[in-house]
């Protein structure tokens, strides 16, 4: 048996993102992103076969037989109802930036690019936004490129956007609405003190600091043993590092 | 038309030519990039559908491409492209920077012979203030609904590697139909394969469902393991070791210089 506080951080993750899923109809999960692939085929695994999930780059699980397009016509239609985003930079806007740093015609930073963010923060319902590295480089106050608004005003077609931030530090909410985060929980290990000097926006604060509930002993099994293996197929560098010698 | 060799193949992609490449889950015709960069192809417009990973890095590094019209290029689980980062942050290269649909769609405008396509999405993204190229306008069948117009691209060559040919030139393509879009849209197709058959793939209904008509197929040319060292989906995986040591070496411009030497110009072969 493993002992309760014995778990990785990807695997609060994994759970906490699992979490945030249940109960949706359809999760689709892009490419280098074995954190939510994991967190959806554990909310499938808990929700009995829902939501369904499609992970980019897997032959097996994807439902997808019309080439790259069909995510996002499926995503047009409304069909798809939870998706992840990235960012090399977040702003406290949920701004969102996959290009570059610096000036954009001779960049201090380049990154991949902004892969189909520009269209999926808009059309899907739930965007959970995803970065491990919770520090001022990563989640700064103005992105130096908007790859994806975190909003948009009244009279664009916008029925998508962002729910929730969530880092290795702690998981945020975002209220479209007030056009800000809110820190929702602490991971265990990490102090709100921490979270205020590590981020690079201003957040709204609970009056109650709450802690992320870490994994129980069944979720950590099914991880462990179930989704594991599904994960292999897609990620097998993240799955091997990640799970090898910690079954239960 | 079936061709002997991978030369012959690649005859329709001359310098300066729009050239459109699949993802790397689709079928990358890397033993046929690597002869291109042998062949010393200069000033491509190389469209990626919609993304790309050592294809497009290689083509960078090795200085054949002018134009870059994709929505990212990354080496995945092996990091960041180093010849991509470096020719954008050197401006080497012209950047046409999009988002994966927009690819897509602009693609199929072609495909369907209008000279362009809506896409929701993109307002208020920096990537529509530098695409000058895409306009906004109101939907004229709605009422202070603003939508972006992306111009159709036309490919002079689509390129991609598949499974399974047969002598009439017909090729499976399988569930990957973006390959049929590009190959649609691009005036000629050249693709290499895994394998060529005897039997019509249109004799057996199973195959037939899955495959591209030799029609919209210019060249096709034999070319066992032809995505090495990428993947080719129900094939082989992708060599970890090798795409390990590309990113190693492709850091800097002298261990690039030094893989091309070792794994592009001394396989005269591949």
């Amino acid at each position: 048996m493993t002992a309760a506080g014995d778990y990785r951080i990807e695997e609060l993750l994994i759970d906490t993102i699992a979490g945030l899923i249940a109960n949706t109809n359809h999760a689709a999960i892009g490419a280098s992103s074995p954190i939510p692939a994991a967190a959806a085929l554990l909310a499938r695994e808990r929700g009995g076969g829902r939501p369904h999930v499609s992970l980019l780059g897997s032959r097996r699980q994807t439902f997808f037989t019309d080439g790259g397009r069909e995510l996002f016509d499926c995503a047009s239609q409304g069909r798809i109802d939870v998706f992840f985003l990235s960012g090399g930079q977040i702003d406290g806007e949920a701004n969102i930036n996959l290009v570059a740093t610096g000036d954009y015609g001779a960049p201090t930073v380049r990154f991949p690019g902004s892969f189909g963010s520009a269209y999926m923060y808009y059309v899907v319902p739930k965007v959970i936004l995803f970065r491990l590295e919770h520090t001022r480089r990563t989640l700064v106050e103005k992105v130096d490129f908007i790859s994806a608004p975190g909003t948009s005003p009244q009279n664009v077609y916008r029925p998508g956007g962002p729910i929730a931030l969530i880092t290795g530090r702690c998981l945020f909410a975002f209220d479209r609405v007030r056009r800000r985060f809110r820190l929702e929980s602490t991971h265990p290990g990490h102090s709100n003190a921490e979270i205020s000097e590590n981020t690079g926006f201003d957040f709204d604060r609970p009056e109650q600091a709450q802690e992320t509930a870490a994994p129980s002993p069944d979720t950590l099994a099914i991880l462990r043993t179930v989704i594991a293996p599904q994960l292999f197929e897609v990620y097998p560098r993240f799955t091997a590092n990640v799970f090898a010698g910690r079954l239960p | 038309m079936i061709v002997r060799t991978l030369e012959e193949a690649l005859a329709p992609i001359s310098d300066g030519c729009v050239l459109a490449v699949a993802r790397e889950q689709s079928g990358v015709a890397m033993a046929a990039t690597r002869a291109l960069i042998r062949h010393g192809v200069k000033r491509l417009h190389l469209v990626t559908l919609p993304t790309s990973s050592l294809q497009a890095d290689l083509l960078i590094g090795a200085g054949a491409i002018e134009t870059l019209e994709t929505s990212a290029v990354s080496l995945g689980e092996f990091g960041p492209a180093p010849r991509f980062c470096a020719a954008v942050r050197a401006g080497t290269i012209r950047m046409k920077e999009a988002t994966c649909p927009a690819l897509h769609a602009a693609v199929q405008a072609t495909e369907k012979g209008v000279p362009f396509m809506p896409l929701r999405g993109l307002i208020g993204s920096d990537l529509l203030a530098h695409r000058p190229d895409w306009k906004v306008v109101d939907n004229p069948f709605g009422h202070n609904d603003p939508i972006v117009l992306l111009p159709a691209i036309k490919p002079d060559v689509a390129l991609f590697h598949a499974a399974l040919a047969d002598r009439e030139g017909n090729v499976w393509i399988g569930r990957d139909r973006e390959l049929a879009m590009m190959a649609h849209a691009a005036a000629k197709t050249v693709v290499t394969v895994e394998k060529i058959q005897d039997e019509n793939l249109f004799d057996d209904p199973w195959l037939a469902a899955g495959a591209l008509g030799g029609f919209y197929v210019e060249r096709v040319a034999l070319v066992p393991k032809g995505a090495w060292p990428l993947a080719l989906a129900g094939h082989y995986c992708a060599d970890d070791l090798h795409l390990a040591e590309y990113a190693r070496l492709a850091a800097s411009e002298e261990g690039f210089l030094q893989y091309l030497e070792l794994h592009v110009h001394a396989q005269r072969a591949a």
